[in-house]
């Protein structure tokens, strides 16, 4: 498949939150303001690209089934694939801690607003999910990498989306059980419909 | 609180015998998930897997089975542990617990019912980052008896599941026309009745929880700031 088309499909047509509904979680709560919108957005691109190929390698070289060969012949037909879910959110938690230290370093005021959804990344479902779909999918190393990297873009500007629009629906007058949670779900299904016109674009 | 959640709750433990294994407070931790403390429509836990697999009520009985089980034993495990845990890597033993249980339904559901394994597909691995198991775990198991910590994990098992059902029950009756994969539509004499795309698609998962929240809202009188 073509790199370039494969980037695209993923950000727009395979979008992470409307097509696959993963990271809802951070999706909706963290949507309030833009800037942490983006903070959070970026996270997330940022762990979805360095996760995504790190784990296609693990599962390549450990995990498959006859993965372990090159250890010798007596490996050959060890198969780790229940190992699997343990191997990836290892690797995915250690890589959040790796993305909390940087951005405490770097830029505290970014840290402070993004509070306790930056560990929560972690078990943002996007990421595992991202690996997931990879071993689903069976991706190459590059289409693996490039996936990551488009997931996580599709993801970061849908974030960025819903939060300018959740700014400018703060003055209107909304009715009391729909505040909230409620009015942002029918935004979402409204963006989603929107994304759907990306399907059967062909590049 | 309302009245209402009161009379449910003692309308579920009214065979039980003995007062002091299901105290007021107990009835409790099982009746606020379900309804004012819903994880889904109050604490907005979980939300993903809710809408991915919620397209046909099958599939999604089968995740509801799995999820109550991972909440309740996580939050048994976690709250027999708690007081063995280093404060500084409870998240990663949290995740580990999670992981090895989420593992087990995977690996069962792959051996007695490969076709739901099938179209489940990633979303069983998925259940490990429902927030909801993690969410109990932080804010309950780590502090409670692993007997209450059940009770926590059977209310809000229940909670998510009855709010995931209530979402399947509309999508897959009006975007397939059946229940069950039982043609309702043709049942009753009604073969020509549209089916609309829409709730097959994500955004019919959105909008229909999006009302089913202003509804829920609207009777216990949430108010969100």
């Amino acid at each position: 498949m073509d790199l370039v088309s494969l980037g695209i499909k993923s950000i727009f047509v395979d979008n992470m939150v409307f097509a696959y509904f993963l990271g809802m979680c951070s999706f909706l709560a963290v949507s309030k303001k833009v800037t942490t919108a983006i903070g959070l957005g970026m996270a997330v691109v940022f762990v979805l690209t360095i996760t995504v190929p790190i784990n296609w390698l693990i599962q390549e070289n450990v995990l498959k089934e006859g993965a372990l060969a090159w250890m010798g012949p007596g490996f050959a037909d060890v198969n780790l694939e229940f190992l699997q879910f343990i191997m990836f959110i290892a690797i995915i938690a250690a890589m959040v801690q790796l993305v909390e230290m940087v951005v405490e370093k770097v830029s505290p005021a970014l840290y402070g607003s993004l509070g306790i959804f930056l560990p929560l990344i972690a078990v943002n479902c996007s990421i595992l999910g991202g690996s997931l779909f990879m071993v689903q999918r069976d991706y190459t190393i590059a289409e693996a990498s490039v996936f990551g990297f488009g997931s996580g873009m599709g993801f970061a500007l849908a974030i960025i989306a819903l939060s300018a629009i959740r700014e400018k629906l703060k003055y209107s007058n909304v009715p009391n059980g729909l505040k909230g949670l409620g009015l942002t779900m029918l935004i979402t299904g409204l963006m989603g419909l929107a994304f759907k016109s990306f399907i059967g674009i062909a590049i | 609180m309302s009245t209402d959640t009161l009379e449910q709750a003692q309308e579920q433990v009214i065979e039980k015998p003995k007062e002091e294994l299901l105290s007021k407070r107990r009835k409790r931790l099982i009746s606020d998930p379900l309804n004012e403390d819903n994880p889904i429509t109050v604490q907005v836990l979980g939300i993903c897997s809710a809408l991915a697999v919620t397209v046909k009520l099958e599939p999604t009985l089968i995740m509801s089975i799995a999820v109550v089980f991972v909440i309740v034993f996580s939050n048994l495990i976690i709250s027999l542990l708690r007081n063995l845990i280093p404060n500084r890597v409870r998240i990663i033993v949290q995740l580990a617990v999670i992981a090895t249980l989420v593992t087990l339904v995977s690996e069962v559901l792959k051996a007695y019912n490969y076709e739901m394994y099938k179209v489940l597909g990633a979303f069983v691995g998925l259940i490990i980052t429902n927030c909801i198991v993690m969410g109990r775990l932080e804010a309950f198991a780590m502090g409670n008896k692993p007997y209450d910590s059940i009770l926590d994990g059977i209310g809000s098992g229940f909670g998510y599941a009855w709010i995931i059902l209530t979402v399947a029950f509309f999508r897959e009756l009006f975007g397939s026309g059946s229940l069950f994969d039982f043609k309702i539509f043709e049942a009753i004499g009604l073969a020509n009745f549209p089916t609309n795309g829409l709730m097959v698609d994500s955004i019919g998962a959105f909008v229909v929880l999006g009302v089913l929240i202003w509804v829920q809202r609207s009777k216990t009188g949430y108010v969100e700031h």
